[in-house]
């Protein structure tokens, strides 16, 4: 057989490991896996999940989806919380510069893969481009259901008052919808799908994105997908419509009004600034001149990186 | 299932390099799936024996392996086509196409009804079967109007050389929805697929 | 301190992994550990990072054990990340622990069955005394342990070939000669139902520590079995592989295994005769402690299908999907990566709950007044 168990590698771990890491055969059932997925969008099609050399949890789902279509002329992005400079991110990008000999970037529009942890990011995504969400838990009724044969069946047969109900609850005891997080999605008005854990303002790009949306779970072993210009729907009541996030500051970097922003703790009197998640949108948005209040804290120049870090590191005056 | 042996003096290479241009063809192959109606190019494929086109020789190298089942149309059987899917892919043959994970059909006017293969079930829809419909080109014959996932507005196809009654059939194909085959056409070099989630509309229907 | 992300990650991760191996070689004055001394002197770490590693190699399950510093599940995680690389050749024959050089066997239902009762290298009778001259100079010589003066009857036979001519103990139906490859886990995700072949190896490769609890919940009521421990036997067996190209099995190693049948509640009545069930532990190396467990716990499923209220040991989707310690730890300790986007959420949730809390407060107030 001679394309069963291909070990040439041109990478610099090819003596030990294949190209992209995985052996040719887990490649072919995690790709047949993709096909079905997209062919049954929202569907969490069950698969072979591999132990990977990272641990479960920390995004074994998506490096597997990443390593069984990454190929040498992709340019790879991955983020952790919209940035590209966070530790798991850094790890998952060395790993994949090591074992596929891609190209690597920090920036959206260059990317043709981009594997992320928890967000989407702020630029809109383009034909060509493929989004590799890591999914801690797949199952959007899990958090309702515990029992895998009870959800299943629920898909099976579009059963989904149980998330109804729960939503409802929200409402009665809060007024609102109170979902943050992996705020739950209808998939062309047949699967409820987990969006995994992006905050509910990213939802409304899930729906007709330009990009092929691959999500994987490894330690749940399910993958599922959006292909582009899918109908997502967030759930919601015609009385109490879905709404995402909104601040009522913007980026203390570089002004931005409409970008998902984080919360930094400056000091223990409360004082506090909101600065973007997307780095790379961020770092765009100064480059061509936006200024936030805080311009200039240091948070703004760490693309150089800063000294190793041996100990934690004082907090910035 | 046919376990005869093989004489491996007569079969052709599959891909120079297994690893990238299998990832290269799966590519193209996610990509036709993820925009139903595209046509994309495996025409760097290595040539299949005579009676197999690149694109589906490229689909086999690409996905067919030990675990899956593959049903060929009964007149690529017992030739140099099956000895040299046998060779590089491993993969079982099976004569039952309710068993097969995929088909590949050389000559459409023999495929049997759409409903003869396994829609999978409504739990597991995934073990369903995967078509590889070959035709003599993907352009030129009735038009199908395309809409749904993957698709912005409207997509048309239009392979020739496919039987009466075939888009009823991928219409129902269609309406039944969890369930379902996917269908991948292919014409030489080129490739365009009709996921069971494609919705489908004939022109004067 | 804040919680920010740690920026220039790169530089971080490269420092904390030189830390890392500082602190894994410890006070250099000290003499390094060799893989060859964890393989020999911390044997039953080794075998335990082999069982639940799911890779047979004393060698590489050694060198996991000192490149993890001795963090057991760390060590087993090591060697499934290496295992999953392995490129698979195809299955063996399946090892006949009948056929067993045995070590050690032990049975509890019987004071004397054929064979003898066969005590082995076992911590059983030992007292929990530490041992200092251990620390203080590796205990000097050690008396060999004296030779059995006829030797030992070969095969040893099993418990079942003991219950076999009354039929009093539940027996395992033989497979078909075309029946499908038991299930893989290590290639096909969890189903469920799941059949006995997926839950024995699941529990093979489940975490000790999880199914020892279990069992003993068990033992103390919640889902009880009434075990009886009919036979423990450690020792070598000869593991055989057919090759297509030869068409007969020809033996390529030996394996040292731990097997544990438990006799357990009286299965059958009416429709059935009445006979002893069982429970089935098996592990690479020796691992009583975990086959013992994995015996109980099997038990348990399989009683659990008749039952409406079953106790958590019964319970197969709580049992198979939580007793993995790779899965298990990884997911617990994902929580130390960042999660202040989802964070943020929250914060903005709760704060809007409190405006929106002392909104209606002063409202009440105000109407009271």
């Amino acid at each position: 057989m001679s394309s069963g168990s291909n070990t040439q590698g041109s990478n610099r771990t090819g003596r030990y490991y294949n190209y992209a890491y995985l052996d040719e055969q887990t490649k072919r059932m995690i790709r047949r896996t993709i096909l079905k997925a997209l062919a049954i969008p929202g569907y969490q099609v069950p698969f072979g999940s591999r132990e990977m050399p990272v641990p479960y949890g920390w995004g074994t789902g998506g490096i597997q989806l990443t390593a069984a279509i990454i190929g040498p002329d992709d340019v790879y992005k991955c983020i952790d919380q919209g940035a590209d400079d966070t530790t798991n991110a850094v790890s998952i990008r060395r790993f994949f510069a090591q074992v596929a000999d891609v190209a690597v970037t920090e920036e959206t529009a260059e990317a043709t893969i981009i594997q992320t942890r928890h967000r989407i990011p702020e630029k809109p995504l383009k034909e060509g481009q493929i989004l590799v969400f890591q999914v801690p838990q797949p199952e959007p009724l899990r958090g309702l259901e515990p029992r895998e044969t009870e959800t299943r069946a629920m898909h099976a047969y579009e059963e989904y008052g149980l998330q109804y109900v729960s939503l409802y609850e929200s409402v009665s005891a809060y007024g609102y919808i109170a979902n943050t997080v992996g705020y739950p999605t209808m998939i062309e008005e047949r699967y409820l799908m987990s969006p995994s854990p992006i905050p509910k303002f990213d939802n409304p790009k899930l729906g007709d994105n330009e990009a092929i949306l691959l999500f994987g779970a490894g330690r749940e072993k399910r993958i599922y997908a959006v292909p582009p210009y899918t109908r997502v729907r967030s759930l919601d009541f015609e009385d109490y419509p879905f709404e995402t996030q909104t601040w009522e500051e913007n980026c203390a970097l570089c002004g931005a009004e409409d970008s998902y922003l984080d919360e930094v703790i400056l000091d223990d009197a409360g004082e506090r600034m909101f600065v973007c998640s997307d780095s790379c949108f961020c770092a765009e948005r100064r480059a061509s001149g936006h200024v936030g209040t805080m311009g200039d804290h240091a948070l703004a120049h760490l693309e150089g990186g800063p000294p190793a870090v041996a100990s934690p590191v004082a907090e910035p005056a | 299932m046919s376990v005869a042996a093989l004489d491996l003096t007569q079969i052709a290479p599959g891909f120079a390099d297994p690893t990238i241009d299998s990832q290269a063809a799966f590519r193209r192959v996610m990509d036709a799936v993820a925009r139903p109606g595209t046509i994309q190019d495996l025409s760097s494929a290595p040539e299949a024996p005579e009676g197999l086109d690149r694109a589906a020789g490229a689909i086999a190298l690409t996905l067919f392996d030990f675990e899956t089942p593959v049903w060929l149309d009964p007149t690529i059987r017992g030739g140099p086509i099956e000895d040299w899917i046998r060779f590089h892919c491993g993969c079982p043959l099976t004569q039952a196409p309710a068993e097969a994970a995929f088909a590949m059909i050389a000559e459409p006017l023999a495929c049997p009804p759409l409903s003869a293969f396994n829609p999978g079930n409504a739990k597991y829809p995934d073990r369903s079967t995967t078509l590889v419909i070959q035709v003599a080109a993907l352009v030129g014959g009735r038009s199908a109007c395309l809409s749904g996932p993957g698709i912005k507005v409207r997509a048309t196809i239009a392979p020739t050389g496919l039987q009466d009654g075939f888009w009823p059939q991928v219409q129902a194909n269609n309406a039944r929805f969890q369930l379902g085959v996917d269908l991948l056409f292919v014409a030489g070099g080129l490739l365009t697929a009709l996921p069971r989630s494609t919705r489908v509309t004939i022109k004067g229907d | 301190m804040a919680y920010v992300a740690v920026k220039g990650g790169e530089a971080a991760i490269t420092n904390a992994h030189r830390w890392l191996a500082e602190d894994r070689r410890g006070d250099p004055t000290v003499a390094e550990v060799g893989v060859d001394q964890v393989r020999e002197q911390l044997s039953l770490a080794v075998d335990r990072v082999m069982s639940e590693g799911s890779c047979y190699d004393r060698d590489l399950a050694a060198l996991a054990v000192k490149q993890s510093r001795g963090d057991l599940p760390e060590a087993i995680f090591l060697m499934r990340a290496y295992r999953t690389t392995l490129p698979r050749f195809g299955y063996s024959q399946p090892v006949e622990t009948g056929q067993m050089s045995v070590r050690r066997r032990i049975s509890a239902a019987f004071k004397d069955i054929p064979g003898g009762q066969v005590l082995g290298p076992t911590f059983d009778y030992t007292h929990r005394l530490l041992d200092f001259t251990l620390a203080a100079d590796g205990g000097g010589p050690i008396e060999p342990a004296l030779q059995a003066i006829e030797p030992q009857p070969y095969p040893m036979s099993t418990i079942a070939s003991v219950f076999d001519h009354e039929g009093l103990l539940e027996t395992d139906p033989t497979p078909a000669a075309d029946a499908p490859e038991p299930f893989d886990l290590s290639r096909e995700p969890m189903t469920f139902p799941a059949g006995r072949d997926q839950r024995l190896q699941a529990l093979a490769r489940g975490d000790e520590g999880f199914l020892l609890s279990l069992a003993y919940s068990s033992q103390r009521g919640w889902g009880s079995t009434h075990p009886l421990c009919a036979e423990i036997r450690l020792g070598e067996v000869a593991v055989e592989f057919a090759p297509d190209e030869l068409g007969f099995p020809i033996e390529i190693g030996e394996l040292t295994l731990t097997e544990c049948q438990m006799i357990s509640t009286v299965t059958g009545g009416m429709e059935k005769a009445p006979e002893f069930g069982r429970g089935y532990g098996l592990t690479f190396g020796h691992c009583e402690r975990k086959a013992m467990s994995m015996a109980i716990v099997d038990r348990a499923l399989r009683d659990a299908a008749e039952l409406d209220n079953a106790a958590p040991c019964q319970d197969e989707e709580f049992v198979l999907y939580h007793s993995d310690n790779v899965e298990a730890s990884g997911f617990v300790q994902h929580l130390k990566l960042p999660h202040y986007v989802d964070f943020q959420a929250d914060l903005q949730l709760v704060r809007r709950l409190r405006r929106e809390y002392a909104a209606r407060e002063t409202a009440m107030k105000e109407a009271a007044e």
